[in-house]
C-alpha cells in the first residue's frame, strides 16, 4: 500500500524534527543538569556531603581527624550500623521498612553465642545455626508482608517485639563473657580481628560491610532479580504484570536482610567482644537514618545501597569529629536530624523534576 | 480487509463465565479474533470488557467456559502464561516501572543473561544484547527519537511510554498484541503516532484485539467490532457497513442488532 508507506515516512519525519525540537527543550538550565545527574546517579549528594564533612572536621582539627587511624576509626565505628543499613536498604527499595534489624542482629547473635556456651556446639556450626535463625526471622517478615499483604511497618514492629522478647527469654539476659569466647570459641570474635596498613587500622567487620556493599550493588544492578526489586518498590502492581514474581522477590529480600542482620549479630560479637543480648538496641532506627541520609527514597524503588554505606559514613564522621571538637552528644543529633530532612527534601525534588 | 468469518480464529473463547460475588461479569460471553486483523472490543462502562480481556491474557480465571488458541485449548493461570503462550498485552497503566530504563522495563521478567560463568553462575544481565534488542525494536516501530535507551521511563512524554509499552508486546508478542486503551492518556497528536504504530504492527501479520472508547479511533482501526454488552457479545459488525451511532445504540441497547454476526 504505497499510500500508507509515504503516511508512515512522513509522520517519521515529523517526529525527527520533533525530536530535535525536545532535545533542544531539554538544554539551558544547569539547574536541570544537576537534577538530571542526582537523578541518574542519587549516591551523589550524600558523597559530597560526606567529602565536604570530612574536609570541614579536618580544617577545623587538623591531623587529630585528618589521620588513616582516626578515619578507620570512623569505619569500625560504622560497621555494624553499615551491615544493617545494607539489609535496611534492600527492604525500604522495595517500598518496605524493617523495624526488626536490630532484634533480628541481636537475636543471632545471641543464638550463636548461646548454642556454643550452653550446648557445646562447635563454633563454626552455632555460627550456621544463628546465620539460619536471622534468615529465618527474615523469611517470617517476609511472609507475612507478601503472602498475607500486611503491611510492612505493622509486620516488623510486631515481630521486632516477638524478636527481642525472644531474644531476652531465651537468653536469659545473660551476658556471656568477652574472654570465655576468647577461650571456648574465637570464631565468634573473627568480625573483631584487626590488621593495620601503615596508621590505618582496619577489621575483619569492616572489610566484610565493604564488600557486602560493593557486592549488592552489583547484584541490584546487574542481576534480573536486582532490577525486580528496584521494579517492585516503584510499582508492584506493574512489575506483576509485567512478569515479575512479585511474592517470590519479596520474601527473597525479607530473608536476605534477615541473613545479612545475623552477619551483623556476628560482627556485633567481634566488635564488642562479649554476647549480649542488650545491645545494638537502636540499630533499626539508626539504620534507617543511615538510608534515608544516603539518599534511598523511603516510597521505594529509588537510590543506591552505595548511598547508605555513605549515610552510615556521614553519621559517623559527626559523632567522631564533634566528640573530638568537645561539643555536646547532643550535637551529634541535631545535625543528623537536619541531614534527615534535607535528604527527604533534595528527594522529593528530584521526584519532581523527573515526572 | 477481509472479514474472515471463512479462515480458522486464532484466539476463541465460548461460553465464558466470571462471577464476582452476584455480580457477572461475563455471562456465557463468546469471542473470536482471526488471524492478521485488528479487532476493537467496544461497550458501555461495566459491560465486562476489562473481565473478558483479562480472561484471554490470564489476569482473571474464567469460572467457566474455554479458551482456544490456535484451535488448542489453553488454561491460563497468570498473565506470564499467556505471555509465555504468545500472548501480549498493553494494559492501560502501561504495567511499566518509571524509575527504570527503557531496555530495563523491555526485559522485565524476560531478562537475557551473559552467556558462561557470569551469566549461569553470578546470573549477570547481558546488557550490550539487551540494550541493542530495544533499540532494533524501537527502530523498527520508527520510534528512535528517543535518544538514549537507558533513560528512565518516567522521562518520556506519554506519547513515547505508550510507544515503548506497544514496541514491547510486539517484540514478544508472536500471536495476539491485547491493546488496552491505548490512546486514552493522550493529546491528539500523540494519539495519532500510536495508531500509526498499531497499523504498523499490524502489518506485521500480529492480530490484535483493541479496547476503546474512542469511535473514531475504533473506525479507523478496526476490520471487525465486537460490541460487548451486559457480560456477552452482542454483535460483530463490520465498521464499513455501520456508522458510529448505530455502534453505540448497539453498546448502550438503543437498538438492537438483527443477527448477531453480519455477513460480509
Amino acid at each position: 500500500m504505497p499510500t500508507d508507506t509515504d503516511h508512515y515516512e512522513t509522520s517519521v519525519r515529523e517526529r525527527r524534527a520533533e525530536a530535535v525540537a525536545e532535545f533542544a527543550d531539554h538544554k539551558p538550565s544547569p539547574l536541570q543538569r544537576v537534577q538530571h545527574a542526582l537523578h541518574v546517579t542519587p549516591a551523589l549528594v550524600p558523597l559530597i556531603v560526606l567529602l565536604a564533612s570530612i574536609v570541614v572536621f579536618g580544617a577545623l582539627l587538623g591531623s587529630r581527624f585528618f589521620s588513616p587511624f582516626a578515619l578507620t576509626l570512623i569505619l569500625q565505628q560504622v560497621q555494624i550500623v553499615g551491615i544493617v543499613a545494607a539489609a535496611q536498604s534492600l527492604v525500604i527499595l522495595t517500598a518496605g521498612i524493617d523495624l526488626s534489624v536490630g532484634a533480628i542482629m541481636v537475636l543471632s547473635s545471641v543464638v550463636m553465642g548461646q548454642f556454643t556456651f550452653r550446648y557445646g556446639i562447635p563454633g563454626p556450626v552455632a555460627v550456621a545455626c544463628g546465620l539460619a535463625v536471622g534468615t529465618a526471622c527474615g523469611f517470617l517478615n517476609g511472609w507475612l508482608v507478601a503472602r498475607m499483604k500486611l503491611p510492612p511497618f505493622i509486620v516488623t514492629l510486631g515481630t521486632w517485639q516477638i524478636f527481642l522478647a525472644t531474644n531476652y527469654l531465651y537468653s536469659a539476659n545473660e551476658t556471656i563473657r568477652a574472654q570465655d569466647i576468647e577461650a571456648t570459641a574465637p570464631i565468634l570474635q573473627f568480625f573483631g580481628a584487626k590488621f593495620s596498613i601503615g596508621g590505618a587500622v582496619f577489621t575483619v567487620g569492616v572489610v566484610f560491610m565493604i564488600t557486602l556493599i560493593l557486592g549488592l550493588g552489583w547484584v541490584l544492578r546487574h542481576t534480573a532479580w536486582g532490577r525486580h526489586v528496584y521494579a517492585l518498590g516503584d510499582d508492584a502492581e506493574a512489575a506483576q504484570l509485567s512478569g515479575v514474581d512479585v511474592k517470590r522477590t519479596l520474601i527473597s529480600v525479607y530473608m536476605l536482610s534477615g541473613l545479612i542482620c545475623a552477619f551483623a549479630g556476628w560482627a556485633l560479637i567481634g566488635r564488642i567482644g562479649s554476647v549480649s543480648p542488650t545491645s545494638g538496641y537502636d540499630a533499626n532506627i539508626e539504620s534507617i537514618t543511615a538510608v534515608v541520609i544516603g539518599g534511598i527514597s523511603l516510597f521505594g524503588g529509588r537510590g543506591s545501597i552505595m548511598g547508605s554505606l555513605f549515610g552510615a559514613l556521614i553519621v559517623g564522621v559527626f559523632s567522631l569529629g564533634l566528640r573530638l571538637l568537645g561539643a555536646d552528644a547532643q550535637w551529634t543529633y541535631f545535625f543528623i536530624g537536619v541531614l534527615i530532612i534535607a535528604a527527604v527534601a533534595v528527594d522529593q525534588w528530584i521526584r519532581k523534576v523527573s515526572a | 480487509m477481509s472479514i474472515g468469518q471463512k479462515r480458522e480464529p486464532i484466539l476463541t473463547g465460548r461460553n465464558l463465565v466470571k462471577r464476582y460475588g452476584k455480580v457477572v461479569a461475563l455471562d456465557h460471553c463468546d469471542f473470536d479474533l482471526y488471524p492478521g486483523e485488528i479487532l476493537a472490543v467496544i461497550g458501555d462502562n461495566g459491560a465486562g470488557k476489562s473481565t473478558l480481556i483479562k480472561a484471554l491474557s490470564g489476569a482473571v480465571i474464567p469460572d467457566a467456559g474455554e479458551v482456544r488458541l490456535e484451535g488448542k485449548p489453553v488454561h491460563f493461570t497468570s498473565p506470564n502464561d499467556a505471555r509465555h503462550a504468545g500472548i501480549e498485552t498493553v494494559y492501560q497503566t502501561l504495567a511499566m516501572s518509571p524509575a527504570l530504563s527503557i531496555t530495563d522495563n523491555m526485559f522485565m521478567g524476560r531478562e537475557m543473561r551473559k552467556p558462561g560463568f557470569r551469566g549461569k553462575w553470578l546470573r549477570q544481565l547481558d546488557r550490550p544484547a539487551m540494550e541493542k534488542f530495544a533499540r532494533d525494536k524501537l527502530n523498527d516501530l520508527g520510534l528512535m527519537t528517543i535518544q538514549n535507551i537507558n533513560q528512565a521511563v518516567e522521562t518520556l512524554s506519554g506519547g513515547q511510554r505508550q510507544g515503548v509499552a506497544v514496541a514491547r508486546a510486539a517484540a514478544f508478542g508472536s500471536r495476539v498484541i491485547i491493546l488496552d486503551e491505548p490512546t486514552a492518556a493522550l493529546g491528539v497528536k500523540e494519539s495519532r503516532r500510536v495508531l500509526e504504530l498499531i497499523l504498523d504492527v499490524r502489518s506485521r501479520g500480529i492480530p490484535i484485539i483493541l479496547i476503546s472508547h474512542n469511535m473514531p479511533h475504533v473506525f479507523e482501526l478496526a476490520d471487525r467490532v465486537h460490541v460487548h454488552r451486559l457480560g456477552k457479545r452482542l454483535c460483530v459488525i463490520d465498521p464499513k457497513n455501520h456508522s458510529m451511532s448505530d455502534a453505540v445504540a448497539y453498546m448502550t441497547g438503543a437498538k438492537v442488532p438483527e443477527t448477531e454476526f453480519e455477513t460480509a
